[in-house]
């Protein structure tokens, strides 16, 4: 039977540590996607407003994450801060800090279209029902918003869990680097290694986007209407 | 009889672009009034402003004894008195019918669930939609979304309904359900004002017809002197245009 590099995982604790890997890449996006779903909420909301000043601001900051690539975006926070201004940031703190930049400007944007695509007339309808304000958006406004939002807001969350993999490259230890490592000593044991291990790689990631794309697809069909 | 609405030299503005000048309306409890008048000329405008949507440069709007514009605080305790039809289907595609019909009395009137939802369903079924209670606007036909509409503004029982072209989006199989309805209404007294493009439905509901032109009401009358004897220029080459 060809070796097809699996049996590595089985040494000593490497499937354990695999899976810590994981942990990391899941850690790092999650407080980085709980960060910007937050100050993306409150930056869409105020881009929706129409305010000069606030939209010729926001305008240059997602302009500049999005022409930024977060290779780019990770070194200049890690090296560049921690060594020219001085600060002592941790590597997984400065990736956070990038996923947040990152996700807070496509989140914000993804808030903003969702806003203003409610048309006036559905405004104009509650407040003829006598609907005040807070009311009109609790029950009328926020609910369609959240409709379009919640798909669209998966989609980038499923993108960010999967562009954690570029941590590795400013030193940290997550799923693919350890996957790497685990090539790299059984170099000569088993060279087949790399198959089995990045396949696991594959299958991990797979477990953790699959469940998230699922739930946007469901969602998605419940609210057809 | 009493007054319901009542404009007082109402004047309304877009930057420069005068709209309405100086407007004078008094409707009497129980009237219908149409409104007919040429593309442009103030119809809708005139409508949101009776209802506080638009804001106005001069003059007043009072309805049942209270000011509804200039809009005061409380705008949207005096709005429930207003009911509202619009042109477009303005139904919340996320809600269903009965929820769309409902919402408004329980959370705005604070009238118990049990009580609302049965006279949503008696109204639904003065419309002929009352097997559609679970149905949401995208899964019905234009028709059927503006009856709904009615219904959904009826049930606040308001003072006055007004209903801007409520047909003019509909094929024209579905513009009689909507009208029958609506004449119905006027059959059991409901003050409304009707903004609409459709002369014979204008002749058989209304009590009084008004024709604006540039923002200004130009003639009006009863239905019988406005269409067979119009004493304006202007209304009769307006009313020439629908005859072919
Ligand atoms: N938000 C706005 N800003 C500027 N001008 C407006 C605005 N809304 C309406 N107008 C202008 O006010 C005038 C009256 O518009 P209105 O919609 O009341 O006309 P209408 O009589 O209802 O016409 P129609 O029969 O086509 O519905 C038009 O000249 C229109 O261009
Ligand atoms: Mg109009």
């Amino acid at each position: 039977m060809t070796n097809l590099g699996f049996d590595v995982l089985f040494k000593g604790s490497n499937f354990i540590r695999l899976l810590l890997g994981v942990w990391v890449a899941v850690r790092i996006s999650l407080i980085s996607i709980v960060l910007s779903i937050i100050l993306g909420m409150i930056l869409g909301i105020l881009m929706s407003l129409k305010n000069p000043v606030i939209n010729a601001v926001s305008k240059v900051y997602l302009e500049i994450v999005r022409i930024m690539p977060q290779m780019v975006l990770l070194f200049v926070v890690y090296f560049g801060a921690t060594k020219a201004l001085g600060l002592n940031l941790s590597a997984e703190t400065s990736a956070v800090i990038v996923f947040t930049f990152w996700g807070t400007a496509e989140m914000a944007d993804l808030v903003r279209s969702s806003l203003i695509s409610i048309p006036s007339i559905q405004y104009e309808s509650s407040f003829s029902l006598g609907l005040s304000k807070v009311q009109t958006y609790i029950y009328v406004i926020v609910p369609q918003t959240m409709r379009r939002l919640i798909p669209l807001s998966i989609n980038l969350i499923t993108r960010m869990i999967k562009t954690t993999s570029l941590v590795m490259m400013i030193g940290i230890v997550e799923v693919l680097k350890v996957g790497q490592q685990i090539i790299e000593a059984n170099r000569k044991a088993s060279p087949n290694a790399a198959f089995g291990v990045y396949a696991t790689v594959f299958i991990l990631y797979f477990m953790v986007c699959w469940p998230i794309s699922s739930l946007s697809k469901y969602l998605e069909k419940r609210w057809e209407n | 009889m009493s007054e319901v609405l009542k404009i007082d030299s109402l004047v309304k503005r877009y930057d420069d672009l005068s709209v309405l000048e100086k407007i004078d309306l008094t409707v009497k409890k129980g009237e219908v009034i149409v409104i007919v008048g040429p593309s442009g000329c103030g119809k809708s405008t005139l409508l949101r402003c009776i209802n506080g949507l638009e804001s106005i440069q001069d003059g007043k709007v009072v309805v049942d004894d209270e000011v509804v514009n200039p809009v005061q605080k409380k705008a949207s305790k005096s709005r429930e008195k207003i009911g509202m039809v619009f042109q477009s289907y303005d139904l919340f595609p996320h809600k269903n019918l009965l929820q769309n019909i409902t919402l408004a009395p329980i959370k705005v009137q604070k009238r118990k669930k049990e009580e609302v939802k049965e006279e949503a369903i008696e109204l639904l079924k003065r419309v002929g939609l009352e097997n559609r209670t679970d149905s949401y606007p995208r899964q019905l036909s234009g028709g059927q979304k503006q009856r709904a509409a009615i219904v959904r503004a009826l049930i606040m029982h308001p003072e006055i309904l007004l209903l801007d072209e409520i047909t003019a989006a509909l094929d024209p199989e579905m513009v009689r359900e909507v009208l029958d309805v609506v004449l119905n209404l006027a059959k059991e007294g409901h003050t409304m004002v009707i903004v609409t493009h459709e002369m014979a439905f204008a002749k058989a509901v209304a009590d009084r017809v008004i024709f604006m032109d540039g923002g200004k009401i130009v003639e009006e009358g009863s239905p019988e002197e406005f269409f067979e004897n119009p004493r304006t220029e202007r209304l009769k080459r307006f009313l020439e245009t629908f005859t072919y």
